[in-house]
C-alpha cells in the first residue's frame, strides 16, 4: 500500500511536470489554429513548417539562424575563457582560490532579470550600440562560469605532477599545455561547450534587454512576440516539439559520457 | 672520463615558504655517476631540494651548477636532467609505448631511431610486451617501470628519483632497489634520489646525505654514516641505536653508563661531556659475568626473524637494546662486552639552552619571542641585550599548551638509556630539554621555566 502511494506520487510529479510540454506535443499534430481544439490527426503543421509554408516564415527562420549562431558563438567563447579561468583557479591558493570560486557561482545564481537588466545598463552607459555584439557578449558572461564548473574537478582529479612531468621531458610550457593539460581536460571542457549551448539557446530574459532596437530576434523572442500579437503561431507548435526532443538527445549524450566517464574511473 | 668531476654543484641554497625555513643554506657536490640519496624524515626539505634541481621550485638563494654551467634560472624544460615522480605521473591519455616516446618526438628525434630507443627502454625495465597497453590497466610496478623508462629514454646526464618507490609493497620495493641499483651500474649516469628509508638508502648509495629540518647533518657512503654518525640525529635515524650521554676522561678512555671503557677516539680533550653510540649488535651479551665489562638483567626478549631483540637494564640502572643470535631468558643476569672499535664518540651538540635576550625589567627577561620571571639581576642593566643560558632538565614541560609561558610542538625525541631528551620547536627556534616523561612526537605542549633557573648573563660580544 505505502509502495502503492509511493508510486502515484512520482507518477504525478511526472505528469504535473511533463504535461505542458506533452500537451504541446500532442497538439502538434493537428491543424487547428486554435490551441486545444483537436480537429484530428494530421502532420499538415510539421510540412509547413518545412515547406515555409506559414506566416512569417522568414522572420521564423532568421531567428533560428541567430539562435544557432549567437549559441555556437557564445559556447566557443566560453569554453576558451572557462578552460583558462578554470586553469588560473586551480592553481592559486587558499582564501584567493575560495574567494573566486564563489565569485564565479555568482552569475549562475543571479536571476537572469538582473543579468539582463544591468547588461543592458552597462551597454548604455559605455555607449555600446546594442545588437548582435551585444547579445553575444552578454551570452558568453553568463556561459562562462558554466564551463569554469565543468573543467575544475578535471584539474583537481589530475596528478599535480603531470603537467610537470612534461615541462621534465622537455616540453616548453605550451607545448604541456597543448599535449598534455588539454587532452586530459577534453571532456570538462566538451560538457562545459554543450552546457553553455543549451543555456544560450535557452536563454529569453538577457537576450530580451541586451538585443537592443534593430529587430534582433532569437527563437524565444521571436516566439514571445509571436504569442503576444494574438495567438500563438500554430507551426511553432511542432518547432517546440523538435526542439524540446533535441534537447532530451542532448542531455542524454551528456549523462552517457558521464556514467562512461564513471565506469572507467571505477576500473 | 675524468671520474672525480663534479656534475652537480649545489652552493648555498636557501628556501623559506612564509617565514618556515625549508632549505638552510645547503651546499652538496655531486660526482659524476653517482648514485646520491637525499635522506630525512617527511617534511625535512628534501623534496623541495629535488623540485629546485628539476625547476620546478626556485630558491630564495644560492646557486645550482650543471656540468659548471650556472643553471639557477633556467626553466625545467631546457635542463639536462629527468624526474621520476612519486606518483609516477604518466600521461594517462597515452598508451606505454607513447608515454615513454614523449620526449623524444618533442625533440623531434628521427621515428626509427624513438622506436628503437623506445624498445630498448622497455626491455631494460622489463616491460617488452606491454608497449601497447593504456597506463591505467598496469600495476603501481609496471607503472613505475614506465616512469622510469620514460626519463631514461632521453639519455639524461642526471636522473632524479622522488621516493619512487614508496607506493609498492615491501616485496616489490625489494626487487625494484636491486633492478635500480643495476640499471645505475649499466647507465653510468648519476642519480640522484630522495627517501625518507635509511634501509633503502643504505641499500641504494654511494654517497647518503642526511637532512634534517632543513639543515644537512651529515654526508658520507652509506658505512660510514652507520658506523661514524656524527651526531645523535644521524646515530637515531640510521639504524637502531643506544644514544648516552657520556665523559671523554681522557684520549680512548670514556665513561658511559656509569663504567669507564676504552676506545679508539682521541682529541676531544679531558674531562668533555659527549654522545656516545653504540649499534645493538655490537654489545656482546653472555651468561656468565666474570671478565664482563659490565652486568645488566634482562627485561626483555623478542624473536625479530634473523636476531632477537632484547632490552636489559644495567647494574647502574640505564636501559640499553642488545641484538643477538641466541635469545636470553628474561630476569636472567648477564654480562656484556663493548669493544672499542664499537663505540663512536660524537662531540655535543650542546650542554644547555642558550638564548639570545634582552632584560626588560630588572626582574624580567624576554628571549624565545617571550617575557620570562626571573631573579633579580644585579650588574646588569633595563634594556640590555644578555645572554640567557637554561639547563636541560630545569625546563617543565605541561600538558596543556596555553597554561605554558610559551607554547612548543616536540619535534625530536631521543632515548639516553636512563631519560628523553626532546626537542621543542617554539617559534621556529628549539629549546632541548631533559625528562623522564614519555612525550609523543608531535605533542603540543607548554613550557614553564622557574625563575631561578634562567641563568643571565653579559653579552659575550
Amino acid at each position: 500500500m505505502k509502495r502503492f502511494f509511493a508510486q502515484c506520487y512520482i507518477w504525478l510529479l511526472l505528469i504535473v511536470l511533463y504535461a505542458p510540454i506533452v500537451f504541446i506535443a500532442v497538439f502538434s499534430f493537428t491543424e487547428s489554429k486554435v490551441l486545444g481544439n483537436w480537429t484530428g490527426f494530421s502532420t499538415k503543421l510539421y510540412s509547413n513548417l518545412f515547406t515555409g509554408n506559414m506566416q512569417g516564415t522568414g522572420s521564423l527562420m532568421m531567428a533560428i539562424q541567430n539562435t544557432i549562431l549567437i549559441a555556437l558563438i557564445a559556447a566557443t567563447v566560453s569554453t576558451i575563457l572557462g578552460t583558462i579561468a578554470a586553469i588560473g583557479i586551480h592553481n592559486m591558493k587558499g582564501r584567493t582560490k575560495q574567494t573566486i570560486t564563489f565569485l564565479n557561482n555568482i552569475p549562475m545564481l543571479n536571476p537572469d532579470i538582473i543579468t539582463g537588466v544591468s547588461l543592458f545598463l552597462l551597454f548604455v552607459f559605455l555607449h555600446i550600440s546594442q545588437g548582435y555584439l551585444t547579445v553575444i557578449l552578454a551570452h558568453i558572461t553568463f556561459c562562462t562560469p558554466y564551463v569554469v564548473l565543468s573543467v575544475l574537478p578535471k584539474l583537481t582529479q589530475m596528478n599535480p605532477n603531470i603537467y610537470e612531468a612534461a615541462l621534465d621531458l622537455g616540453a616548453t610550457p605550451f607545448q604541456a599545455l597543448r599535449k598534455v593539460l588539454l587532452p586530459l581536460l577534453k571532456p570538462g571542457m566538451i560538457s562545459g561547450f554543450i552546457l553553455a549551448f543549451t543555456m544560450s539557446l535557452d536563454d529569453f530574459a538577457v537576450t530580451f534587454f541586451t538585443r537592443g532596437t534593430i529587430g534582433l530576434d532569437t527563437l524565444s523572442t521571436y516566439i514571445y512576440t509571436d504569442a503576444r500579437k494574438g495567438g500563438l503561431t500554430p507551426e511553432l507548435r511542432p518547432m517546440i516539439t523538435i526542439m524540446f526532443l533535441g534537447i532530451l538527445i542532448l542531455l542524454i549524450i551528456i549523462n552517457l559520457r558521464k556514467a562512461r566517464a564513471a565506469r572507467n574511473a571505477v576500473q | 672520463m675524468n671520474n672525480n668531476e663534479n656534475i652537480i654543484e649545489i652552493r648555498n641554497v636557501s628556501k623559506k615558504f612564509g617565514d618556515k625555513c625549508i632549505l638552510n643554506n645547503v651546499s652538496i657536490s655531486v660526482k659524476k655517476g653517482e648514485f646520491l640519496t637525499l635522506l630525512g624524515p617527511s617534511g625535512c626539505g628534501k623534496t623541495t631540494l629535488l623540485r629546485i634541481l628539476a625547476g620546478f621550485g626556485t630558491a630564495d638563494s644560492g646557486e645550482i651548477l650543471i656540468n659548471g654551467k650556472d643553471i639557477t634560472n633556467v626553466p625545467p624544460h631546457e635542463r639536462p636532467v629527468n624526474t621520476v615522480f612519486q606518483r609516477y605521473a604518466l600521461f594517462p591519455h597515452l598508451d606505454v609505448y607513447e608515454n615513454i616516446a614523449f620526449g623524444l618526438k618533442l625533440q623531434k628525434v628521427p621515428v626509427d631511431e624513438i622506436d628503437r630507443r623506445v624498445r630498448k627502454v622497455l626491455k631494460m625495465v622489463s616491460m617488452t610486451d606491454y608497449e601497447d597497453r593504456d597506463v591505467d590497466s598496469l600495476s603501481g610496478g609496471q607503472q613505475q617501470r614506465v616512469a622510469i623508462a620514460r626519463a631514461i629514454v632521453n639519455q639524461p646526464q642526471v636522473l632524479l628519483l622522488d621516493e619512487p618507490l614508496s607506493a609498492l609493497d615491501l616485496k616489490m620495493r625489494k626487487d625494484m632497489q636491486i633492478e635500480l641499483k643495476e640499471m645505475h651500474k649499466k647507465l653510468g649516469i648519476t642519480f640522484i634520489y630522495v627517501t625518507h628509508d635509511q634501509e633503502e638508502a643504505l641499500t641504494l648509495s654511494d654517497t647518503i646525505v642526511v637532512i634534517d629540518d632543513g639543515d644537512i647533518k651529515q654526508i658520507g657512503t652509506p658505512t660510514d654514516i652507520y658506523n661514524e654518525p656524527q651526531n645523535s640525529f644521524v646515530a637515531d635515524f640510521i639504524g637502531e641505536s643506544n644514544i648516552l650521554n657520556g665523559r671523554m676522561i681522557k684520549d680512548r678512555h670514556v665513561e658511559f653508563v656509569g663504567h669507564e671503557f676504552e676506545c679508539i677516539d682521541e682529541g676531544f680533550g679531558e674531562n668533555t661531556a659527549v654522545d656516545v653510540v653504540v649499534r645493538p649488535e655490537d654489545i656482546y651479551i653472555m651468561n656468565k659475568t666474570e671478565g664482563a665489562h659490565l652486568t645488566a638483567k634482562v627485561k626483555s626478549c623478542t624473536f625479530k626473524g634473523v636476531h632477537y631483540e632484547m632490552f636489559v637494564d644495567t647494574d647502574k640502572g640505564y636501559e640499553l637494546m642488545i641484538q643477538d643470535y641466541n635469545a636470553f631468558e628474561p630476569e636472567s643476569e648477564v654480562g656484556l662486552i663493548i669493544r672499542p672499535a664499537d663505540i663512536q664518540v660524537m662531540h655535543k651538540e650542546r650542554l644547555c639552552n642558550t638564548f639570545e635576550g634582552e632584560l626588560i625589567a630588572e626582574d624580567k627577561v624576554e628571549f624565545l619571542d617571550a617575557e620570562w620571571e626571573c631573579l633579580p639581576q644585579q650588574g646588569l642593566s633595563v634594556g640590555e641585550k644578555v645572554k640567557v643560558e637554561v639547563d636541560f632538565s630545569k625546563v617543565d614541560l605541561i600538558d596543556h599548551p596555553e597554561d605554558g609561558n610559551i607554547e612548543g610542538e616536540v619535534a625530536f625525541l631521543l632515548y639516553k638509556g636512563d631519560h628523553y631528551h626532546l626537542s621543542i620547536k617554539t617559534h621556529g627556534s628549539y629549546i632541548w630539554i631533559d625528562t623522564n616523561d614519555i612525550w609523543d612526537k608531535g605533542d603540543l605542549v607548554g613550557i614553564n621555566i622557574a625563575p631561578k633557573d634562567i641563568k643571565i648573563s653579559k653579552c659575550d660580544d
